[in-house]
């Protein structure tokens, strides 16, 4: 372990990992095997969101603890129910990723750091902030979410690049606070961060590189019309509401 | 107004009421979802029988025939009961999903012991010292081998 330093292992020890899965049985296992190699003190919890094949078996096979949605729910619903789990559970921080291969657990420590200094209640590792091109999404979706980044950099005063990135690392407040009505059903994005930065949390981004996934993504089921529509109304509400700080424990 | 409209609307405003509370007499439907029905069908019971109330109320809304009055205030409230059902199914749906999360909850699954793995069958095959009651206490036993 080269990338052992005091400071994020004593957080690792107390922070669940969670990696929302839909019919990812061919990329889970490697995906386990990443994060245990570079990550050995991490608690792995596999959300297993109705899934048809074996990404439960594999992913109990790899090491993880698999917690198995009975119905196919939607992402936003895996990743609140693993919220839900590490509240309950008292965890300390709650990482996420994608099970589909195309996040790389080795930069969870970088992102761990900025919530240890205190620097920050959510990191969200961006595709886009090291520039090297790793990540290359489609027209329509590269559009949409330009638009959206550059809304949400507006409203929150800060530079947002990458806002429906799935490779997060957040205080356990900010999980509890996903744990209510306020967490979308499907795709949290950029109205998630706004509401985030108008409930008083702080936002972070670090740049992470990423590869391009093997399989579908649990995000290729994104109909664009309907999604660029839906940011729009979730946004435009999102401002309507009145801006509720949220108490810090 | 022609006299068989009159018994046309009035008829059919009686029977959706006499529906509405036969239905829920026999508990098919709660009183809660009753209230937009019956209140509709009163509605459309008082101004097809109270005939001048339907021509003024014609006059100002600016329609021609106190028939198409009716047909307008009758969609109106076909849309706001469909408004109302989108707005029931959104909180079922919100119930529903917490229900799924709350039966995730309660059956995680430990990770696959690798020892265990190579024997099938293999509750049964462990030490009868240290039987796993149930999958936490598996995950701190082997936990403790491991430290």
């Amino acid at each position: 372990m080269a990338r052992t330093e005091p400071a994020w292992r004593k957080l690792v020890s107390n922070c669940l990992l969670v990696i929302p899965a839909y019919n990812e049985a061919a990329n889970v296992a490697s995906v386990i095997a990443d994060v245990r190699t570079s990550l050995p003190g991490f608690d792995v919890l596999v959300i297993d969101d109705g899934s048809a094949d074996a990404t439960a078996a594999n992913a109990r096979r790899a090491g993880a603890r698999v917690l198995r949605l009975p119905v196919n729910s939607g992402y936003g619903v895996a990743l609140q129910t693993g919220y839900k789990y590490a509240v309950r559970n008292g965890y300390a921080t709650v990482a996420q990723m994608d099970a589909d291969g195309q996040h790389l657990a080795g930069f969870f420590p970088e992102l761990l750091s900025h919530i240890d200094s205190g620097e920050a209640d959510i990191v969200i590792g961006s595709r886009f902030l090291d520039g090297d091109g790793h990540y290359q999404p489609s027209l329509a979706r590269k559009i949409g979410m330009g638009i959206f980044s550059r809304m949400a950099s507006r409203i929150m005063k800060q530079h947002v690049s990458d806002p429906t990135s799935g490779y997060q690392v957040m205080r356990i407040d900010v999980a509890r606070f996903f744990c209510s009505d306020v967490y979308p059903a499907d795709y949290p994005d950029a109205d998630i961060l706004i509401l985030l930065h108008r409930s008083g949390f702080r936002v972070a981004e670090v740049g992470v590189q990423m590869k391009m996934p093997d399989g579908k993504s649990m995000h290729s089921g994104h109909r664009s019309l309907y999604y660029v529509y839906k940011m729009f109304l979730s946004i435009l509400v999102t401002m309507l509401r009145p801006a509720t700080p949220q108490e810090r424990g | 107004m022609d006299i068989r409209i009159r018994i046309l609307t009035i008829g059919g405003a009686a029977i959706v009421l006499l529906m509405v509370i036969e239905l829920v007499r026999r508990r098919k439907l709660k009183e809660e979802y009753s209230v937009l029905w019956v209140f509709t069908a009163a509605l459309v019971l008082l101004i097809s029988i109270w005939f001048s109330l339907l021509q003024n109320v014609t006059k100002a809304i600016g329609a021609i025939s106190p028939a198409s009055t009716l047909f307008f205030f009758g969609l109106l409230f076909c849309l706001v009961l469909l408004l109302h059902f989108s707005v029931r199914i959104s909180s079922l749906e919100r119930r529903l999903t917490s229900l799924v999360q709350e039966v995730g909850l309660m059956g995680v699954e430990e990770p696959d012991d690798p020892a265990r793995e190579l024997e099938p069958g293999h509750a049964e095959a462990l030490p009868a010292s240290a039987p796993p009651s149930n999958g936490e206490t598996a995950e701190l036993q082997r936990v403790q081998g491991r430290a």
